[in-house]
């Protein structure tokens, strides 16, 4: 088996995914963009003059790390989700398996065209979040730090949920039943120091807070656990997925039969 | 000579518990057209895309030009190309999108020129800046070829390539088999039109029930197995074979009115001068008569329905 990976074949899925995207440029950026300014006018501008500050920070920028990774997170899981399961249903995957082509490079391209199309989404929206609030970002390179392993770790989960589904109703389940309460549980519109002491440690066990959590770190310098922890924690997640990837390309799951 | 396509003691067993390929053992030398032939289910598709990497065979050894499909991978695919069976095509690319991103899927640089010989070739040309969606049955199907042409393959599996495409179309793809075969890529393809397998291929492998039953070179199947009937349109039509006539094991057909006797033609004697004499003896009498040689469809359909 030769080792060397092959860029040109990562380059063809890459560009083949990105452009996918600039031809559903709506609903790839501007919908996002529309939902997330929608929520600055409503939470930030609307009700937030009415909340106190939390951290020291005013509420309408304290949830701009929040909203910006609800974003990072749902477009992920759902960008990487469809580019793989696409394939699956139309059945051009066979071009895929039949191309000399190894998993890791399969996982390179479709994984690191979802991911980038979610980094570029995530600072499109801190653009517009600029538009409403001051925005202030004391540690730059540990934000696109995060932004980059959030995005990579949720495409890795939206791949996972791409080669699971075996259907479109699968296909949303997941973002809508799971990636969707987590997040908005997470800590994006509030630090869970309001919440009683028992929910309190509850949440920790929503693995999202300690994303929001760090990533707001990197804003405001303040955040709910130790940004350490944070970045352990996202890393751990995204081993898990590169396991499951693992076995899911040993077996053939869902791929080969 | 290195053969182009080996597969030996192949199986395979699919999660279900059907058993798709039972031992098969195949040879596809270089620069040939193979027609793998069988009904439907015989397990045509399934060696197929085991040699192709789409399946995972349950055990046994693929080797394309002594590259193992499974430990050796990036050789042997490098060397494959494949069109699918099914019109499995994007939707929204282009013609020429489509057909670039296979050739980089294979690791290759772009070959601009490369690309426009294989769409010229194909007549797609003119399409090139069509949207694979926009195009009919017929392209669509030049487009799956083009997109396995793509990486310059030097073994090219065509599954069911003329299936649903109407005559014209399907003699032009012909040529373009032919021509392909020309430049010195070998050539695999199944198909259920026993006469493109007739028109087309070298040798012929048929498969049935996930077991090859014969690989034989087409001009000798059809000499083995074919064989040759004589019809004889009778004056008055027969209640039965006149016991006279037992030892030529006729038959009676069309209500009696032909008989109808079958012969080896590349035995010394074939019989017919004694069996005409016999008839005359026996009173029968033919107002015409008439031969047949079995075709390539006859001789599958017998080889096919024997085993039961």
């Amino acid at each position: 088996m030769s080792a060397a990976m092959s860029f040109e074949s990562i380059k063809a899925i890459y560009i083949f995914e990105m452009r996918r995207a600039g031809r559903t440029l709506l609903q790839s950026i501007i919908s996002p963009v529309i939902s997330t300014a929608l929520y600055f006018i409503v939470f930030g501008a609307a009700i937030g003059g009415r909340i106190a500050e939390v951290d020291g920070i005013s509420y309408g920028a304290f949830i701009v790390p929040g909203l910006v990774m609800l974003s990072l997170l749902t477009q992920s899981v759902s960008n990487a989700s469809f580019g793989i399961f696409f394939p699956r249903f139309a059945k051009t995957i066979y071009e895929i398996l039949s191309a000399p082509v190894s998993a890791a490079e399969i996982v390179f391209g479709y994984v690191g065209a979802a991911a980038s199309k979610s980094v570029i989404l995530g600072l499109i929206i801190l653009g517009t979040a600029a538009l409403f609030v001051p925005l202030q970002i004391d540690h730059p390179f540990v934000m696109i730090l995060f932004l980059v392993l959030t995005a990579v770790t949720f495409s890795l989960l939206g791949f996972i949920i791409g080669i699971w589904a075996d259907g479109f109703e699968k296909l949303q389940l997941v973002p809508l039943l799971i990636i969707t309460p987590l997040t908005f549980l997470g800590g994006t519109f509030y630090s869970i120091d309001m919440l009683p002491p028992l929910w309190q440690k509850i949440t920790l066990l929503n693995p999202v807070v300690y994303l929001v959590s760090g990533f707001r770190w990197s804003f405001y310098s303040a955040s709910d656990v130790s940004v350490w922890v944070s970045l352990g924690m996202t890393a751990v997640f995204m081993l898990v997925c590169l396991v499951i990837i693992h076995w899911i390309f040993k077996t053939g799951y869902r791929m080969k039969s | 000579m290195q053969p182009a396509i080996s597969v030996s003691d192949l199986s395979k067993t699919y999660g279900s518990g059907f058993q798709a390929l039972k031992h098969v053992d195949l040879e596809i030398q270089c620069g040939e057209i193979f027609a793998l032939l069988g009904p439907n289910g015989a397990g045509k598709t399934t060696l197929i895309s085991i040699i192709c990497g789409l399946v995972n065979p349950s055990s046994g050894h693929v080797a394309a030009l002594g590259h193992d499909v499974i430990t050796d991978y990036r050789a042997a695919r490098q060397l494959i190309g494949l069109v699918p069976q099914e019109l499995t095509t994007e939707a929204f690319e282009t013609v020429w999108d489509t057909v670039t991103f296979s050739r980089g899927l294979f690791g290759l640089d772009k070959n601009r020129a490369h690309i426009e010989r294989v769409l010229r070739d194909l007549s797609l040309w003119d399409k090139r800046n069509t949207k694979i969606m926009e195009l009919s049955g017929g392209m669509k199907r030049r487009v799956l070829i083009a997109k396995a042409l793509s990486h310059e393959p030097q073994i090219l599996f065509l599954d069911e390539p003329t299936a649903g495409v109407d005559v014209e179309l399907r003699k032009a793809m012909w040529e373009v088999v032919r021509s392909l075969r020309e430049k010195g890529v070998t050539i695999i393809l199944t198909t259920h039109y026993i006469e493109e397998a007739e028109e087309m291929a070298d040798r012929i492998g048929v498969i049935n029930k996930g077991e090859i039953i014969v690989v034989e070179e087409k001009v000798k199947l059809m000499r083995q197995f074919g064989q040759k009937r004589l019809e004889l349109y009778l004056q008055e039509p027969l209640d039965e074979v006149p016991a006279a006539l037992s030892n030529y094991h006729l038959e009676l057909a069309e209500d009696g009115n032909t008989l109808v006797y079958h012969y080896d033609i590349h035995s010394k004697r074939t019989g017919i001068t004694a069996l005409l004499q016999a008839l005359g003896e026996a009173g029968v009498r033919f107002k015409d008569l008439d031969t047949k040689q079995s075709s390539l469809e006859e001789i599958f359909v017998s080889l096919v329905q024997e085993p039961q």
